[in-house]
Order: C-alpha cells, then sequence, then structure tokens
C-alpha cells in the first residue's frame, strides 16, 4: 500500500478505535505528507466517522464508543481547519443548534451537537430557551444552511412553528432548512408545523442533516 | 450480594420432611418393579411383594441421603463443562415434552416432524442464555417405540449442548448408547455426563414399571436423573401448598432412595413439575402462582438436604405468544432463578406444556438473561468516594464518555437482543412496527441460518445414525426420515 493510503487507513483506524492523541498524530503526519487536505477529511476521517455510523446503527457500537470517536474526529479536523479555509474549501455545512423558547433541556440537544460536529459538520449551538430571532440572526451571521430546533415538552414544542414561520417570512426558505426533534415530537407534528425535516434520535439527525445539505 | 427468595422457614421445612417421611414410613411407596423391591427389602425397608408396596423407614431414607452428590457438572456433545449444579447457580433448559409445535407461519398448534426437530436443536445452539437442550417436543415421523430415543439423536447431531431427555417406554438401551457412543465408554460417560433423564413418579406415590425401570438403569449406569413428581393440588394431591409439598417430598425422597440405593452417589436433581389444578377448566396450569410457590418451595426444601434442585417454572400456559406467554414465563423464571433452582426447565413452552414455539424460546431467551442479571444484584464499583466522579460530571455535563462509563457499562447494563424493544417509536416505525413475535421470527431464521454444524467427529456421527438405524429397522421401520433440511 501506498504511504498516503496507509495513513488514510490508520485515521480512519484510529477514529474507529476512538483515539484522538493517535488521530492528531497521524493528521499532523498526513499534512506533513502533503496529503490533499481534502483527503484527509473525506477519505480518512469521514471515512472512518462513516463506520462508526453504520457500526452504531446495527448495534455494534454503544453511544459512548460513538462520541469518543466524534471527539477523535473533532480533534483532527481543529488540525485540518486553517488549512480548509487557506484552500478555500466550501464547508460542509453549518447548523446552528438550539432548544426551543421556554424549554431548558439541552442533553438531547447537546447529543446531536457532538454527533453532527463527529460527522463533519460545524455546530454553532445557541442553547436554551431560544427566541426564533435569535435562531434567525445567527443562520444569517453564520451562513448557516440548517437550524436544528430541539423541544422536550409538549407545552413548549408550539413554538417550534416559530422559527419555521420566521425562516419563511424572511424569505429564507431557500438557503435555510428547519430540522425539528426531541422526545414528544412525530413526524406527523414536524410536517404540521411546515418544519423541513425531523430527527427521531441524535444518529438520526445527522442523516437529516446530510439529506438536507444534498448529501443524502 | 446474591439476590434470594425464601418461601419456607426452617421449622415449616423440617415439619414437612417429617411428614413426608411419616407418609413413606406409614403408608409406603408403590414400585411395579420386583427386583427394586428386593434390592429395598435387603436394604431394611419393609417390602410387601405381591401388593408391590415397599414402607421406607427414617434408616433407610437417611441412608440414601448419606451418598447423593449435592453437586454434579454436564458436559457438552465434545466434552466441554457447560454446566454446574451446585450451590445457587442457575441454568436453563427448554420446557419439555409437547406435542405439538406453533408454526409461526400458520399460527396452528400441528405435530411436528423431524425437519422442525432440526431447526429447534440449530436455535437452541444459538440461544446464549439456554444451557442446555431439551428434547423438547416428538418428531411424529418415525415409529412411536423410537419416537423418545430418536429425539435425543437429533439432538447429539444438530446441536452440541448436553440434553435433558427422558424415555417413553421402560427401555432405555438406545437412549444409553446413543450416550455412550458420544462418550466412548461407559467410564467416559460416568466422568463426563452428557445428559439428565427426568423420571416421573405417579401420584400418590407411586413408580410405573417404565419409570422404576428408568431409575434403576439410569443409576447403574450413573446418568444423572431428574425427579419429576407431579402434584396436583386438589386432585391428584391436597389443595394446600404445604400439603401438595408434603406429597411431592415423599414422591422424591422414595426417588433418591432407589436410585441411592441401588446405586450410592448417583447424580440426581431434586425435581418436580406440581401444578394446581384449575376447577374451572379442568386443567393443571404450569404458569398459576401457587404453581410457582410449590416449584420455589420444593426447591428451598432441596436446598436444606445439599442436593442440586430442577423446577418447571419458565413456561406459560397461553396457546400463542402473546401477553399472557410474557408474564407467566416472566414470572416463573424470575422466581425460579431467585430460589436459586439448578436447573429451570421451561422455555418455548406453551399450553400445559403441550406445544413448543420457537418464537417463544427466543423471547424466552431474552428473559433468561434479564433474570441472570438480576442474579448478579447491586454492587458497587469505583462509586466511592463519589466526589470525583461528580465532579467530572458537572465539569463536562455528561458522563457517555468518562471513564467510569466505558468499564462498568457491559457489566452493569444489561443489553437484550433484537427482540426485545427499545427503539423510539420512530425507530420502530422505520424498521416496520413490527410485533415481538414478528421480530422472534425474523431472530428464529436468523439464528438457524448461521448455527454452525456439529464439531462432534464424524466417525461418532457415523456410529449414532447406525445405532438409531438399528433401533427404527426393530421398530419396524426401513429408513429413518431426512436429515438434509
Amino acid at each position: 500500500m501506498e504511504p498516503k493510503m496507509e495513513i488514510l487507513k490508520d485515521i480512519a483506524t484510529s477514529l474507529l478505535a476512538g483515539n484522538d492523541k493517535k488521530i492528531v498524530e497521524e493528521v499532523a503526519q498526513a499534512i506533513e505528507m502533503k496529503v490533499p487536505t481534502t483527503e484527509i477529511l473525506d477519505d480518512g476521517l469521514i471515512a472512518g466517522m462513516n463506520v462508526v455510523g453504520k457500526k452504531f446503527r446495527n448495534e455494534e457500537m454503544y453511544l459512548p464508543e460513538v462520541l469518543l470517536s466524534a471527539r477523535a474526529m473533532a480533534a483532527g479536523v481543529a488540525l485540518l481547519k486553517p488549512l480548509l479555509i487557506a484552500e478555500e474549501v466550501p464547508s460542509r455545512g453549518k447548523v446552528v443548534l438550539g432548544s426551543v423558547q421556554g424549554d431548558l433541556h439541552d442533553i438531547g440537544k447537546n447529543l446531536v451537537g457532538i454527533m453532527l460536529e463527529g460527522a463533519g459538520f460545524s455546530v454553532v449551538d445557541l442553547g436554551i430557551d431560544v427566541p426564533p430571532e435569535k435562531f434567525i440572526e445567527a443562520a444569517i451571521e453564520e451562513d448557516a444552511s440548517v437550524i436544528g430546533v430541539s423541544s422536550l415538552l409538549t407545552t413548549t414544542m408550539s413554538k417550534m412553528k416559530g422559527v419555521v414561520d420566521l425562516v419563511e417570512e424572511r424569505g429564507l426558505s431557500g438557503q435555510v432548512k428547519v430540522l425539528v426533534g426531541g422526545a414528544p415530537l412525530t413526524e406527523e407534528f414536524a410536517q404540521s408545523i411546515g418544519a423541513n425535516s425531523y430527527a427521531y434520535d441524535a444518529a438520526n439527525a445527522v442523516e437529516k442533516v446530510r439529506e438536507l445539505v444534498g448529501e443524502g | 450480594m446474591r439476590p434470594t427468595i425464601r418461601f419456607l422457614d426452617e421449622q415449616l421445612i423440617t415439619r414437612i420432611l417429617d411428614e413426608a417421611r411419616d407418609l413413606l414410613r406409614t403408608l409406603g411407596v408403590t414400585i411395579h418393579n420386583q427386583e427394586l423391591l428386593s434390592l429395598l427389602g435387603d436394604h431394611g425397608a419393609e417390602v410387601d411383594l405381591p401388593a408391590e408396596q415397599a414402607k421406607l423407614s427414617d434408616e433407610i431414607i437417611d441412608k440414601a441421603l448419606k451418598p447423593s452428590p449435592s453437586s454434579f457438572q454436564l458436559f457438552d456433545t465434545l466434552g466441554n463443562q457447560t454446566h454446574d449444579f451446585s450451590g445457587d447457580k442457575v441454568h436453563y433448559t427448554p420446557g419439555s415434552a409437547a406435542v405439538n409445535i406453533l408454526d409461526h407461519a400458520t399460527g396452528e398448534a400441528r405435530r411436528p416432524a423431524t425437519a422442525d426437530y432440526i431447526r429447534y436443536a440449530k436455535l437452541v445452539g444459538g440461544l446464549k442464555n439456554i444451557a442446555a437442550q431439551s428434547t423438547a417436543f416428538i418428531p411424529a415421523d418415525v415409529a412411536e417405540p423410537i419416537q423418545d430415543s430418536y429425539r435425543l439423536f437429533l439432538s447429539l447431531l444438530f446441536c452440541e449442548k448436553p440434553v435433558v431427555t427422558g424415555a417413553f417406554t421402560k427401555n432405555l438401551d438406545v437412549i444409553r448408547d446413543l450416550q455412550l457412543i458420544v462418550r466412548g465408554s461407559a467410564e467416559g460417560l460416568k466422568k463426563k455426563p452428557l445428559t439428565v433423564i427426568s423420571v416421573c413418579p405417579t401420584s400418590p406415590l407411586k413408580w410405573t414399571e417404565a419409570a422404576s425401570q428408568n431409575l434403576l438403569d439410569c443409576a447403574r449406569n450413573s446418568v444423572p436423573v431428574e425427579y419429576i413428581s407431579m402434584p396436583l393440588s386438589g386432585f391428584m394431591a391436597p389443595v394446600t401448598v404445604v400439603g401438595s409439598l408434603i406429597q411431592h417430598t415423599a414422591e422424591t425422597l422414595s426417588g433418591i432412595v432407589i436410585s441411592q440405593t441401588v446405586n450410592p452417589g448417583t447424580p440426581m436433581l431434586y425435581g418436580g413439575a406440581p401444578a394446581i389444578f384449575d376447577m374451572r377448566y379442568e386443567t393443571t396450569p404450569m404458569g398459576a402462582v401457587e404453581t410457582m410457590l410449590i416449584d420455589c418451595a420444593y426447591v428451598e426444601i432441596g436446598k436444606f438436604l445439599n442436593l442440586p434442585t430442577q423446577t418447571y417454572t419458565a413456561m406459560s400456559d397461553a396457546k400463542l405468544l402473546d401477553a399472557q406467554a410474557g408474564l407467566e414465563t416472566s414470572m416463573g423464571a424470575t422466581l425460579g432463578a431467585l430460589t436459586g433452582a439448578n436447573s429451570i426447565s421451561g422455555p418455548g413452552i406453551l399450553d400445559f406444556i403441550n406445544s413448543l414455539s420457537l418464537e417463544k424460546l427466543v423471547v424466552d431467551n431474552e428473559i433468561c438473561g434479564m433474570t441472570f442479571r438480576l442474579l448478579e444484584g447491586i454492587q458497587p464499583r469505583d462509586d466511592f468516594p463519589a466526589l470525583p466522579l461528580f465532579q467530572e460530571f458537572l465539569r463536562d455535563k455528561h458522563l457517555i464518555i468518562a471513564d467510569h462509563t466505558r468499564k462498568y457499562l457491559r457489566d452493569e447494563i444489561h443489553f437484550p437482543g433484537p427482540t426485545i424493544d427499545r427503539a423510539n417509536r420512530a425507530r420502530w416505525q422505520e424498521k416496520g412496527a413490527i410485533s415481538i413475535g414478528e421480530q422472534a421470527s425474523r431472530e428464529v431464521e436468523r439464528l438457524i441460518l448461521e448455527a454452525e454444524p456439529t464439531r462432534l467427529d464424524e466417525g461418532v456421527q457415523a456410529q449414532l445414525v447406525e445405532r438409531m438405524e438399528g433401533a427404527a429397522r426393530s421398530a419396524g421401520m426401513d429408513t429413518l426420515p431426512q436429515r438434509d433440511a
């Protein structure tokens, strides 16, 4: 195997093992070897993360292992980031994330954030109790293509419609998609408020974001 | 600590044993076997040969209990140890023996054939919470005289796990020979038992010609037995739990006396399959809560006598794999496990032991897995002092990737197989919103497809076939059914 292929394979393997220290060493080595930045990202890190996702779906890996891999991914991406910016490589898509106005829960939303970052997306986490305006402003400012809104309460889920409506009102429907999720939600509810997509758990959210940005 | 459940105090156990001994001393036990009666007479029993009665004194009972092994092991067809019947160690085996198989495709209970039995044996090989096979149902496509040994034959060819079995006649020759072929010699079989033979007294206090001959032959060959006393409370036993226990104790003690008098040290399980009698339907519900009470209580009596134990608790009287099947099987398996019964029979069984369902066997395997987790109980695992972990928790906002979580996740939390649905509704719907029965059916097919052929020596397999074909010819069959299912 040629050295370039070998180092990319090593990166993917370390990612699967969730070994962030090794990932940092290997990504640095790959950069030094002049492996194109996009190849390190696509054929090393993202390729490894795709295997992780598959194994999680098949119940061969559980959440702790997935999150370790996600952490390793983030460590690798951090090294690549300056190069990606310098080379003007277009971002894979940015997601603005938050718990809906009135909702103070953030465990599910945090999990979605970790998984999205692990899958190579940039995430801007607005935290909890986020009013619709703040979602929209952040999306414009960050040039995000997806807004992810989370809700744990049946009393706050109705507020999600406010985000969808405001995207429409500001004429952003073409460039910003709204993904909703949270324990009490259903696909039917998501459709009823006009959301672009619904995710039933964090791993599913990654799949849905991929679809929304045209990677699905 | 290991969680344990107890229903009897020592005073009550002692009283039940005293009353049982009184029955054996005063009324005696009927044994339709002159050879055994003479032997018991030689050892001090008061025997009435024409009446086929033996009265058993305290001395003869005590003499029998003394050499009774408090534990023994079972070994698979390859000679690897799979069971340790000692202390409170729990092992599950499918219930037996049903006349029907519940056909998942049609929903009908029908007579099973060789192909069904092979599927069953392959499936049991893949169920990790079920340590033994049983000859769980009766293939109807062979002549009646060999239906018992034929089950064992198929089990030995298609699954490596040891077998809980039994005979339908007084002739154990084929069943013995098949085991001798696998082990290679009588000494080898004695050293590494391959089966447990169920032998059933008839209530009240009687050993039929077949049962007594089976006890005699097993003892002579040092083949382990389990005594399956079956008092039916209110019909063929007193209606009370205590009265049924007295009868069960007397019948089981009489079995111990027979085995240990023939061959002191014969391995055996203090077992049973009692049931209440439901006066409304004239049925013998194995899933009744009182049945379970009797089961657990006699296991306690067996333990009091320092004997390994067996019970029929993990089963149901439902006709389908439905909620009743789940609730009765779960309750029985849990109680049996908490009592510390060494061998628990029942998984797969429905309908008063008339039907076996492969799909239920898969579901019950999960129930058994959950009871094993229950038995592991609660123990601190780097939980003291608690402060550092909680500091980490507050710092990282979650513990999903904490070292503590990763170290203990799989020890602390039992993750059941795909039959137990734990997905959220949307994910469940995405997978087709299927019922437990359908999911279990898929698992049945997967496990059968993935089953590896036995690693039993091919020469040994050929000898098994030769012996079985010989038995079939004696029973009037030219050939055995095809086994390429």
